[in-house]
C-alpha cells in the first residue's frame, strides 16, 4: 500500500481490494489496445503504400506511351503515282446501290496506289543520302500510315496534286531507341535499328523533323500487327464498350426484378430458400466457369458468334447478376418497414407501397450495387478467353455481332507482345485506360448515391 | 354511455395464431360509432394485435392467421370478396413511431386523396391537404413550408403530420397504435387534444402503455392480458370500480 503511504489523505478512499484487481488488469487491457490500434493502423499504412506503389509503376510506365515520336513531312500527292480516274459521281438515272458499287471499284483501285513511294520521296527531300539505303527508307514511317494517306485521297480526291504538311508515326524501334527503352551502348546485332537508321533517327529529332506527339492513334487504332507502332485500344475499347450494354440491359433489370420478387412479394419456403443459397453461391462461382457455359451453351448450342461481345456480355451478365441481386435486396431490406406500413395503412396496394415508397429510397443503393457490378464485369478476363475474345482483332467492332476484344484482355495480349520494350509502355497505358473507365464508373456510383440519397 | 351509438364494429370470437402459437384467444367486442375507446394491458397482451386485425395490417406479417369475424358496418372484414385497399381507405391507422413519407408535407397528406383519385382537380387536393391539416391542428405551423420535407419536421408534429394523413382520405375509423409513446408530454397532450376532437367525425381505437392517457381520453376502456379480453367497460367504471381482479392489479400498477 505505497499510495497510503506516501499520501495520507487518500487513505480514506483507499483503493478496495476488488477496485486493485481492476487497476491491476486495466494496464493489461490498454496494452492490449494499444497493440491493435497499432496493428490495424500499420496493416492500413502497408496497403496504402502497395497501392501506392502499383500506381507509381503503372503511371511511370505508362504515361509516356501516351506520346509517340511522329515525323512531320511535306507529302507531295504526286498525280502521276496516284494514277486513278475521277471519283465517281451517282448519275441520274443511276440506282444507289450501282452507284455504291462503282464507288466501291474506284476505292478499291485507290488501294492499290503505291502510297509508300509518296513516303519514299518526301523522305528523300529531309535525308539526303536516302537513295542507297532504300531498304531502311522504308522503314522509318510505320507501314499503317500509308492507310492514312489513302484514306485522305478517297475522302477528298482534290488534294492530288497538292503537298500537304502531315504527322506520320514513325515506326516502333524508333520510337523505342528515342525514349531511351533500348540500351544504345549495345553492339549493332543486337539493335532493332539499323547503323544507318541510327543516325537518321538522331538527326532528324535534332532537327525536330521526329518529335514527340500525343498519340492519337492509341485511342483511334484497333489493334495491329503489321504495324505496331499505330496498334491502338478502340477495337477493344468498343468491344467493352458493347459488352456493358449487353451487361446494363440485361443484367441491372433482371437482378433488380428479382431482387424485388424474392424480397418482397416472394413466399418464405423451401423453395425460395434454395433460391437464395444458390444466388449466394452463384456469386462465389469462379469466373473463368462462366466462360465455360459460354462457350459450350451460347457458341455450342444457340450458335451465337465466336469472340462477339454479345456472347460476352452474356457471359458477364450471368456473373454480374448474383452481384446485383444481393446488392439491391441488402438495400431493401435495410428501408426501414414503417415507410412500408405507412404506405400499407394508406390503402395502398403491396406494388404501390413499394413502387412509390420502397423503391425511390433505395434507388441510391440500388444504383451504387448495379455500378460496381458492371465495373466488376468490365475488368473481368478469364470468362472472355474460353470465348474467343482473345483473338487479335484488327477492325474496330460496328456492333455486338462483330469480332472484337476487350480492354483487360487487349492488356493480357499486349502484355505478351514479342516487342517487348514497346508494348510494355503500351500495356500500362491501357491499364491506365481501363483503371480511368473503372474510376469515373465509381464516380458515378457515388455521385448518384449523393444526389438520390434521402433522409427518412 | 354510448350503448345507444350504432355499432360500427362488431369482433366475435376473434383468434390469432402466429404460426402454431395462438396469440388472441377469442376476443369479442363491439367498437361503437364515434367513440374513442383505448385498449390497454402489459405488452404482448395481444392489444395491438388484435387493433391490426381490424384493417388486416396482419397480412403483412408472414404465418399469421385471423379466425372467427371482425364486422365492420355488419361486413366481414375477412370476407374474401373484400378488397384490403377499400378496408384500408375507410379504416385508417396511425402507428407507434411517427412515420412520415420521406417527401414533402404536401405530398404527404396528399398521397392517399391521390392514389384513391379523391380529387379531379389540383384545386380539390390543395383543399382537402388544407382541411387534413386543419383539423389535425397542424395548419397555422406549416401552412408556409408545405414544399418542405415531412421529416424535418419535430416528432410531435411529425405524428399529427400521419393523423392528418390519415384523416386525408376521410376515413370511418382511425386506429392508433400507441400513437404518443414516443412524444414528449407536451406533444402529447396536443395529440390528445386532438383526439378529443376527431371523434366528432370519426371513431377512434387507440392502443397506449399509459393508462393515465386512456382515462383522459377514451370513453370506453378494454384491458387486455395473455391474450384474453379481460374486461370492458366505461373508462370511468373500469378504472374507479373494476370487476375483475385482474384489471384492479394492472391498473393499481400491482404489475404490467
Amino acid at each position: 500500500m505505497t499510495i497510503i503511504a506516501e499520501n495520507p489523505i487518500k487513505s480514506v478512499a483507499a483503493p478496495s481490494q476488488v477496485q486493485q484487481k481492476v487497476i491491476a488488469s486495466l494496464r493489461k487491457r490498454h496494452r492490449k489496445e494499444k497493440l491493435f490500434r497499432s496493428l490495424g493502423l500499420g496493416a492500413v499504412l502497408i496497403s496504402l503504400a502497395l497501392v501506392a506503389l502499383l500506381f507509381i509503376n503503372i503511371f511511370a510506365k505508362g504515361i509516356p506511351a501516351f506520346w509517340q515520336s511522329a515525323i512531320t513531312l511535306d507529302i507531295y500527292f504526286d498525280p502521276k503515282i496516284i494514277n486513278i480516274p475521277q471519283k465517281p459521281l451517282q448519275q441520274a438515272d443511276e440506282s444507289d446501290n450501282d452507284f455504291r458499287q462503282r464507288d466501291l471499284a474506284w476505292q478499291n483501285q485507290v488501294g492499290f496506289v503505291n502510297f509508300n513511294r509518296l513516303i519514299a520521296d518526301s523522305l528523300q527531300k529531309v535525308l539526303p543520302d536516302a537513295a542507297q539505303h532504300r531498304r531502311d527508307l522504308g522503314r522509318v514511317v510505320t507501314s499503317g500510315e500509308r492507310f492514312a494517306l489513302r484514306d485522305m485521297v478517297v475522302a477528298d480526291p482534290s488534294v492530288i496534286g497538292q503537298t500537304h504538311t502531315l504527322h506520320l508515326l514513325t515506326d516502333a524501334n524508333i520510337d523505342v531507341w528515342l525514349k531511351g527503352n533500348i540500351d544504345r551502348s549495345l553492339p549493332d546485332n543486337q539493335q532493332q535499328l539499323s547503323p544507318k537508321m541510327r543516325e537518321w533517327v538522331q538527326s532528324l529529332s535534332e532537327q525536330g523533323i521526329i518529335q514527340n506527339r500525343f498519340s492519337l492513334a492509341l485511342f483511334m487504332n484497333a489493334d495491329s500487327r503489321s504495324s505496331l507502332a499505330s496498334a491502338g485500344l478502340a477495337g477493344a475499347f468498343m468491344g467493352s464498350f458493347y459488352m456493358m450494354l449487353v451487361v446494363i440491359v440485361l443484367a441491372v433489370p433482371m437482378g433488380v426484378a428479382a431482387a424485388i420478387y424474392l424480397e418482397e412479394f416472394a413466399p418464405r419456403n423451401r423453395l425460395t430458400d434454395l433460391v437464395e443459397v444458390n444466388i449466394n453461391n452463384l456469386a462465389a462461382v469462379p469466373s473463368i466457369v462462366f466462360g465455360l457455359l459460354g462457350a459450350s451453351v451460347l457458341i455450342g448450342w444457340f450458335n451465337l458468334p465466336m469472340s462477339a461481345p454479345i456472347v460476352g456480355g452474356l457471359v458477364l451478365s450471368l456473373m454480374t447478376l448474383p452481384t446485383v441481386i444481393i446488392a439491391t435486396r441488402s438495400t431493401l431490406k435495410a428501408i426501414p418497414p414503417s415507410i412500408r406500413q405507412a404506405a400499407l395503412g394508406l390503402g395502398a396496394s403491396k406494388m404501390q407501397a413499394i413502387f412509390h415508397h420502397v423503391l425511390p429510397l433505395a434507388i441510391p443503393g440500388i444504383l451504387t450495387g448495379a455500378i460496381l457490378g458492371v465495373a466488376q464485369a468490365l475488368g473481368e478476363t478469364a470468362p472472355l478467353l474460353l470465348i474467343g475474345m482473345k483473338s487479335f482483332v484488327a477492325s474496330v467492332p460496328a456492333s455486338p455481332f462483330d469480332q472484337a476484344t476487350a480492354l483487360p484482355v487487349q492488356i493480357y495480349l499486349w502484355q505478351g507482345n514479342e516487342l517487348r520494350n514497346f508494348f510494355e509502355a503500351r500495356t500500362s497505358a491501357a491499364i491506365i485506360v481501363l483503371l480511368m473507365m473503372m474510376i469515373s464508373l465509381n464516380g458515378i456510383a457515388i455521385w448518384l448515391r449523393k444526389k438520390y440519397e434521402k433522409r427518412w | 354511455m354510448t350503448n345507444t351509438a350504432p355499432v360500427k364494429i362488431r369482433a366475435k370470437d376473434v383468434k390469432v395464431f402466429y404460426g402454431d402459437n395462438e396469440a388472441l384467444h377469442g376476443i369479442s367486442m363491439d367498437v361503437y360509432q364515434n367513440e374513442v375507446i383505448s385498449f390497454i394491458g402489459p405488452s404482448g397482451c395481444g392489444k395491438s394485435t388484435f387493433l391490426r386485425c381490424m384493417n388486416r395490417m396482419n397480412d403483412t406479417i408472414e404465418n399469421c392467421r385471423v379466425t372467427g369475424s371482425i364486422a365492420l358496418d355488419g361486413r366481414d372484414v375477412y370476407e374474401p370478396s373484400l378488397d384490403v385497399v377499400q378496408l384500408r381507405a375507410q379504416v385508417g391507422m396511425v402507428f407507434q413511431k411517427p412515420n412520415p413519407f420521406p417527401k414533402s408535407i404536401y405530398e404527404n397528406i396528399a398521397y392517399g386523396p391521390r392514389l384513391h383519385g379523391l380529387a379531379e382537380r389540383k384545386a380539390d387536393l390543395d383543399d382537402i391537404v388544407e382541411s387534413s391539416l386543419r383539423r389535425a391542428g397542424l395548419w397555422n405551423e406549416v401552412k408556409d413550408r408545405l414544399d418542405q420535407p415531412g421529416t424535418g419536421l419535430s416528432g410531435g408534429q411529425q405524428q399529427r403530420l400521419c393523423i392528418a394523413r390519415s384523416i386525408a382520405v376521410s376515413p370511418e375509423v382511425i386506429l392508433m397504435d400507441e400513437p404518443c409513446s414516443a412524444l414528449d408530454p407536451i406533444a402529447t397532450s396536443i395529440i390528445e387534444e386532438l383526439i378529443d376532437e376527431l371523434k366528432q367525425n370519426f371513431t377512434i381505437v387507440i392502443v397506449t402503455h399509459n393508462m393515465q392517457q386512456a382515462a383522459r381520453v377514451s370513453d370506453r376502456t378494454a384491458f387486455f392480458h395473455l391474450g384474453n379480453l379481460i374486461e370492458i367497460g366505461n373508462t370511468n367504471d373500469v378504472f374507479t370500480n373494476p370487476q375483475q381482479k385482474r384489471t384492479e392489479d394492472y391498473i393499481t400498477g400491482r404489475y404490467g
